[in-house]
């Protein structure tokens, strides 16, 4: 009987043997892992039963060092357990995988390999993690593809109770974890034979009970420690034999066949490649065809079983003939005498040399390469380099391939004209933006062609780093035969570009084959297209000869009740003209599948979709076409005027070129410019908000709302006005301060990602027509170069002098200059209004300690970034170091700033005669506490470095150096709920403690954003986030009142959208009070389910629900007799259910479980009345001196 | 003395039901009315777009965002199934059937012929003994002529009766060119009672905000005499029930419907203002009236000032408005 078929992604196929095998699973969300986390609390949540007819127990925790310890005490308990982790995830676990190990505990880790945040972090793949893992004791089994990832996810659940050793089992991040593609599954009986129930009775036998009590984790002395640890050799000798057994059980039952080491090509090769993970699939690959196309023989030798290491295994497939072996390692270990596969492939080569075991006539001639670190692209030219490389001479050592090593000379050339793939795979090309939902689209053509016919189907998606107007390119293959490239599309036979603007920005045609078809979604009515192509892409459809096709996508969506989603419409476009399938079939599959997909969500759903493919069939139409007629040029990637790095290295990297920049190009230790963002005009919306002056009330609400800085405001000297261009709007300034004064307020609209939160905001209404305000939104193209010469213009007035201006109001704080601008967070993002006000408020001496995630990644991704300097060239320096040591990162910068100030005083005090008594003086008392005192400081510090200019002395040149830590500096520590609430809360109580002079922003979403709304213990009562699909059950942990318990925490909970002043004043106060300071703020959020436009109104929502108390606790109103807690926000206004149903994430849990929902909206009301009357209580303590005598008396 | 009466082919104690309002949406003020002696009541209306929006902003919402950033290719756990629709509308119903023993009328609001029709059957299961189709529609587009007003009428009645074997009533407006033909329409198309009339609420403006902002007036004591004047017009030129709401405040005004042919009166705005006890007020009233003026049964007053039962039928038509014209007296 034939089995069925799946298609399923790397995660999945990893996740479902995880779930199907465990009784517990101890989770926490780490890129790119998480997916096998959440797909077990989703089945969980839906009641799916392992093998053992039970549902694995769930439990996220808080950390994954939390995570290994819960894992740890389930297996000491008895129970079969898993976890899923990554990266620095893994890094975290390993404590515990010694004790686990050192304890001969069977457990799987199933990983998704990821690299290692070093100079830069980076979420993508490679085996920088697990190679950190090989000295733990855990065994290493490595898949190469997703069908491998289920299989050897089998092999290590089964092998492991066998052995007593823990396994990890790794597949590649995102080339594995997230390619898509067509497997055979595992059965429910085929697991069950796998499991030795024995295995499982004898590790329930060693578990932890007090029915038959045992002692383990002992402490052991000098005397013994050694012995005790030797006793588990003969496991670790054991397990290679059991592991093969087990993979030959697996082949028995499925046909599918695997060894520890194997080997594939020529049985008389020469030259060999020793490689494992998903590169061994294009190794793989390429070996067949260049012994079959070339008639070269060559062979790769693909390791599966890494740890323990069976040189025995590995020499057994070796063949006699082989005289050179290239060992590829997929990380890098600085200052090693090679990575660690080409260091074990050697060291077992040259102990069986010595042993007289080798299965070769002499010794082969090992190298060793590293590839493809951070998924950087492992093509079959890549592969034909190496084996190039290795047909020579002295073919190089220790070298790098895929990238320009223009340093140290490492990399190898290769030619990226060779390409493998056949005629007999279909390759589809797709450029859309993440909104548009081309990739959900192909996530679906992938599941009708590989699920409803015979072909095999490969998908695999690459996104860009932002998180607003994002672009996203699928690459799908299909055919008859199983698909094994790991590797993006080389040649392409269809390409669809779903959105038209894209051609300005990618060079859409380079890997399409001759004679191929492209589809383009047009704007443009049939006869225009042609003629509205760039020049550069005409000449390729005419020199490749293409069938051109093309849709006004946009429209048709409208006409169906589509809204801006095309991609049920692009989708039936390349069903219908890719011929992959018959198009009739296709048509009915692409019904059925949206049958499949949104029948959950109602039939309404359903019905538009399918209205979209029928409208879409009568759309489409083909291009013809002659002779090239555009003029349209492609514009420069960054303008002139920007600096060399960023025109020679940032711009390529925007131009989706950064795999041609050079290694001499980068920075040496990961440091970078500021300010970069600026050259990145995307240009993403095609609606921005447009100024009327007159009915302007110059407020400011819209500037400080704006989560990109791209609406700024200034006030000044009417004079300069004289070179404006022509539609440059002001207007007289309003308010005695700024008194002869012109205003404007001008919009970056390329710049604006077009949320509408500042329309939503403005409270300006026009008189004659009250739709319209002081902002509202238009269409962009048609104004865009004039309000480009506008903001160019805007940008030279010079900025207000920011002693003057009234800091503690919206006006006064929005004409202060944002040093954090044009961020590629998400449209309408709820955390950067905070990030950027900050920015304007301290933002020119400021050092931040941002944790991973939202902030950190809009913050500080590359290609450019959004912290910005002054025109003093002062601005805020910002660092990343991981996500659960952040607060003691930032209390470390604390530290050293303090006594470069300390050392500075003193070395000040020593050059009194130098420089002057008034001098010093003037500058240890200055008064810092207000932006004039500042501004004076620098000034006095400006004049004590032109003295100190003449002194050549060491201790002279010593004080120079640090004197400008003589001016206050500020330290924001900013950050998460996930990072607050979960993994750093243990440093963030310490940091708060310490009474050290931080400032601490927590950018509460009450979910993990950055990694898709996995819940953390800020997450409401009753919402349904991943990791609480059912919603989550417990109250939202008080971060506020703990912080306050100390007493001398400066503490506040604000949230613009309902109180703008009070978010300033609290802001100001943190950073003015002279100890720690903890701000919480309400952030709304696209994993919040809401339209995004209308976030301030969701945060207005929550204050008056009474679910998030606005206040202001103040230690130091105590020494003034007064109560250090003030709220600023009133009680219960509304009732509760009228803030959380107005959001998805509560709203849905009254759809998917109706009685669940009621009962914790009961306790969640509840939970807020009594914090509510808590607060109260607190801020009604009389704290003046009478109330104390009153209460002695 | 028999109040009884026939409404849609139920039997009903008296002529006194509640209609659509807060009251009947809570179960223990729906108590309340019963106890004081309503003799049905309408639950409050399951709007179309409620339903139709319903899984469109789901859809929207679970999927905004989606497949757009390496890290987050989603932001909501995957659900196998929602419950969409009346849940607790539905829930409503049952409970209410559970502890009313007078019978519960359910409602749906809309328009159009969409699914949403589909949930008339949800409202049935769930125990309704009828089902009030509450159609309100401002046709404001020029292009669209009274035929087609009047066909998306009929075909969304059509629709709802197809979905179901209760009785179905269809609620309007007093706004329309041929009412009469209207309401014969409605007949043939299979309505087994009118409800005359709904009420358009007027949206008012807020002049700080300068907002357009709903405004909910109850009805006066005026208004009834709109159902008053159709009902006594259609009286036996329709099979359907007639059902009056609208303005009804005392015994006088369920006797005068009564007497125009009314089956029923449905009462919201007197309720709210004053209580459910006003139903047994209302009801002691009419019997109080009826005793008086020695009438024996609700059935034998029915219709009997119907147009065509009384001497002028003219007084229900243009020579009323003359009349009415002529009789008014301005104040000097």
């Amino acid at each position: 009987m034939e089995r069925k078929k799946i298609t399923v992604d790397g995660n999945d196929a990893a996740a479902y043997v995880g779930y199907h095998n465990s009784e517990v699973i101890a989770i926490y969300p780490i890129t790119p892992s998480s997916g096998m986390g959440e797909l077990s609390d989703e089945w969980a949540a839906q009641g799916k039963k392992n093998i053992f007819n039970t549902i694995p127990h769930v439990s996220e925790l808080q950390s994954e060092g939390g995570a290994a310890g819960a894992v740890h005490g389930a297996l000491q308990s008895g129970a079969l357990t898993t976890t899923f982790t990554a990266s620095q995830g893994l890094l975290l676990m390993i404590p515990n995988m010694y004790k686990i190990a050192g304890e001969l505990t069977p457990a799987v880790f199933h990983v998704s390999a990821r690299s290692i945040a070093a100079q830069a972090l980076s979420i993508f793949g490679d085996h920088s993690d697990i190679m950190s893992t090989r000295q733990t004791g855990f065994a290493l089994l490595g898949a190469a593809s997703v069908q491998e990832t289920m299989d050897m996810a089998m092999v290590a659940h089964s092998a492991t109770l066998e052995s007593r050793i823990p396994f990890v089992h790794f597949f590649d991040g995102f080339r594995t974890s997230h390619e898509v593609n067509k497997i055979e599954p595992l059965s429910i009986e085929d697991m069950q034979a796998m499991i030795d129930q024995d295995a499982i009775r004898r590790h329930r036998e060693r578990a932890l009970t007090p029915d038959r009590p045992v002692l383990r984790g002992t402490a052991q002395n000098p005397d013994v420690y050694f012995q005790g640890r030797e006793t588990v050799n003969k496991f670790y000798d054991a397990c290679p034999e059991i592991v093969q057994a087990k993979m030959d059980q697996l082949a028995k039952l499925t046909g599918r066949s695997y060894k520890l080491f194997d080997y594939y090509g020529a049985s008389d090769a020469e030259n060999i490649i020793v490689i494992m993970g998903s590169g061994a699939e294009a190794v793989l690959e390429t070996v067949n065809y260049m012994n079959d196309k070339l008639g070269a023989k060559v062979g790769v030798l693909i390791v599966r079983l890494y740890r323990p290491f069976s040189p025995k295994h590995l020499l057994a497939v070796i063949p006699s003939t082989v005289k050179k072996i290239s060992v590829l390692d997929r990380t890098k270990e600085p200052g090693s005498t090679g990575e660690p596969l080409y260091m074990d492939i050697v060291t077992a080569l040259a102990e069986a040399q010595a042993e007289g075991t080798l299965p070769t006539a002499t010794m082969p001639l090992v190298v060793g390469g590293r590839y493809g670190l951070s998924s950087k692209e492992f093509t079959p030219a890549m592969v034909k380099g190496i084996y190039d490389e290795l047909a020579k001479d002295k073919p190089k050592n220790h070298f790098t391939i895929g990238i320009n090593d223009d340093v140290t000379f490492t990399s190898l050339d290769f030619d990226p004209a060779f390409i493998t793939e056949g005629d007999d795979v279909s390759r589809s090309l797709f450029y859309g933006l993440g909104s548009d939902g081309t990739v959900g689209a192909n996530k679906n053509s992938i599941k009708i062609i590989g699920e409803e016919t015979n072909n095999y189907a490969q998908g695999y998606f690459v996104y860009d780093s932002k998180k607003s107007g994002s672009t996203t390119i699928s690459h799908l293959r299909f055919g008859k035969k199983e698909i094994h490239s790991t590797y993006l599309i080389q040649s392409a036979n269809f390409i669809g570009v779903h959105q038209f603007m894209l051609m300005e920005k990618f060079d859409v045609l380079e890997k399409m084959a001759n004679g191929g078809t492209f589809l383009v979604n047009s704007p443009y009515a049939k006869e225009e297209t042609w003629n509205h192509l760039p020049k550069r892409v005409q000449k390729q459809i005419i020199d490749k000869k293409l069938n051109v096709y093309a849709i006004d996508a946009y429209t048709v969506a409208k006409d169906t009740g589509m809204g801006a989603r095309i991609n049920t419409i692009m989708q039936t476009c390349f069903f219908a003209i890719s011929g992959v399938l018959e198009k009739e079939e296709a048509i009915a599959q692409i019904k059925n599948a949206i049958k499949k997909s949104y029948s959950v969500k109602g039939e309404d759903v359903v019905k538009k979709n399918y209205e979209a493919v029928d409208q879409t069939l009568a759309n489409m139409y083909q291009v013809e076409y002659s002779t090239v007629t555009s003029e349209v040029e492609l514009p420069p990637v960054v303008a002139d005027n920007a600096p060399d790095f960023v025109k020679n290295v940032l711009a390529q990297m925007m131009a989706g070129k950064g795999d041609d920049v050079k290694v001499s190009e980068m920075p040496v230790d990961g440091t970078f410019p500021l300010a970069t963002t600026q050259w990145e005009k995307r240009s993403i919306s095609l609606s921005v908000p447009a100024w009327d002056e007159e009915v302007c009330i110059q407020c400011g609400k819209c500037a400080m709302v704006c989560p990109h800085a791209a609406i700024r405001i200034k006030a000044y000297d009417g004079a300069l006005l004289e070179s404006a261009p022509e539609t440059f709007k002001s207007c007289d300034a309003k308010g005695k301060e700024f008194a002869d004064l012109k205003y404007t307020i001008q919009v970056a609209t390329e710049d604006c990602t077009g949320c509408e939160l500042c329309f939503e905001v403005c409270p300006a209404k026009n008189k004659s027509e009250v739709k319209l305000k002081a902002l509202n939104m238009v269409e962009q193209m048609p104004i865009r170069e004039a309000e480009k010469a506008n903001y160019d213009f805007f940008l030279n007035i010079p900025e207000f002098d920011r002693s003057k201006l009234k800091l503690d109001t919206v006006k006064g704080s929005q004409l202060l200059q944002p040093l954090f601008e044009y961020s590629g967070a998400c449209a309408g993002c709820g955390e950067t209004p905070y990030v950027k006000l900050v920015s304007q408020l301290f933002g020119d001496r400021t050092v931040v300690a941002n944790a991973t995630g939202c902030s950190s990644i809009y913050g500080g991704n590359l290609p450019t970034t959004p912290w910005a300097v002054n025109k003093d060239g002062r601005g805020t320096a910002w660092s990343n170091s991981l996500f659960e040591d952040n607060a003691e990162f930032g209390f470390g910068m604390r530290l050293a700033l303090d006594k470069h100030q300390e050392q500075a005083q003193e070395l000040l005090v020593s050059f009194a005669n130098e420089v002057g008594q008034d001098l010093v003086n003037a500058i240890l008392t200055a008064d810092q506490s207000d932006e004039a005192g500042i501004h004076e400081q620098r000034e006095r510090v400006a004049a004590l470095k032109d003295k100190l200019n003449g002194n050549t002395t060491d201790e002279g040149k010593r004080f120079l150096d640090l004197a400008d830590y003589l001016v206050k500096k500020s330290v924001w520590i900013i950050g998460g709920d996930g990072w607050a609430y979960d993994i750093g809360y243990g440093g963030l109580d310490h940091v708060l403690a310490s009474g050290k002079n931080v400032n601490i922003l927590v950018l509460d979403t009450e979910v993990y954003s950055n990694t898709g709304g996995q819940c953390s213990k800020s997450t409401g009562l009753g919402a349904v986030a991943k990791f609480a699909a059912s919603g989550k059950p417990m109250p939202k942990k008080d971060l506020s009142m703990m912080a306050m318990n100390y007493g001398y925490v400066y503490v506040a909970k604000i949230a613009m959208g309902a109180n703008d002043v009070q978010t300033i004043k609290a802001l100001l106060e943190a950073e003015a009070y002279d100890g720690p300071s903890l701000i919480i703020a309400y952030s709304h959020c696209i994993a919040h389910g809401i339209d995004m436009a209308k976030g301030l109104d969701h945060q207005k929502l929550a204050v008056d629900s009474g679910y998030w108390p606005l206040f202001r606790f103040n230690p130091s109103n105590v020494d003034q007799g007064k109560n250090p807690l003030k709220l600023d926000s009133k009680g219960a206004k509304i009732n509760l259910e009228d803030y959380i149903y107005s959001e998805t994430r509560y709203k849905m849990l009254t759809k998917s479980k109706p009685e669940v929902a009621k009962k914790l909206l009961q306790l969640a009301k509840d939970d807020v009345k009594s914090r509510l009357k808590l607060y109260e209580q607190m801020a009604s303590y009389d704290y003046s001196k009478n109330g104390e005598n009153e209460e002695e008396a | 003395m028999d109040l009884k009466t026939k409404y849609m082919g139920l039997e009903l104690k008296n002529p006194v039901a509640a209609s659509a309002s807060p009251l009947t949406q809570d179960l223990d003020s729906a108590k309340k009315l019963e106890d004081a002696g309503v003799s049905a009541l309408v639950v409050h209306s399951l709007f179309e777009e409620q339903l139709s929006h319903e899984s469109g902003e789901l859809d929207h919402y679970l999927s905004a965002g989606t497949d757009s950033f390496a890290e987050a290719t989603s932001y909501f756990p995957a659900q196998e199934d929602f419950k969409l629709g009346p849940v607790e509308y539905l829930d409503h119903i049952a409970n209410l059937k559970k502890s009313l023993e007078i019978p519960v009328i359910g409602s749906l609001n809309g328009v159009s012929k969409g699914g949403w029709v589909n949930y008339a059957k949800n409202i049935q299961d769930a125990g309704a003994d009828a089902l009030e189709l509450n159609v309100y529609y401002v046709p404001t587009d020029p292009m669209m002529d009274a035929a087609k007003v009047e066909d998306m009428y009929v075909e969304t009645l059509k629709a709802v009766k197809a979905n179901v074997t209760i009785p179905v009533a269809i609620k309007i407006g007093p706004f329309f060119t041929a009412m009469a033909n209207m309401a014969k329409k409605l007949d043939e198309a299979g309505a087994d009672g009118l409800v005359l009339f709904n009420r358009f609420y007027q949206p008012d403006f807020d002049l700080d905000k300068l907002e357009v902002v709903p405004n909910l007036l109850l009805s006066s004591k005026y208004e009834m005499r709109l159902p008053l004047r159709w009902i006594a017009i259609l009286f036996d030129k329709v099979k359907a029930s007639l059902a009056a709401t609208r303005g009804i405040q005392d015994a006088e005004d369920v006797i005068k419907l009564m007497m125009a042919g009314g089956d029923v009166a449905m009462i919201a705005s007197e309720f709210l203002r004053n209580g459910p006890g006003k139903a047994t007020e209302i009801i002691n009233g009419m019997t109080a009236w009826m005793e008086a003026k020695e009438y024996e049964s609700v059935t034998q007053m029915k219709g009997s000032m119907s147009q065509k039962s009384v001497g002028e039928p003219a007084a229900f038509e243009r020579a009323n408005y003359m009349k009415t014209l002529q009789s008014y007296k301005a104040v000097k």
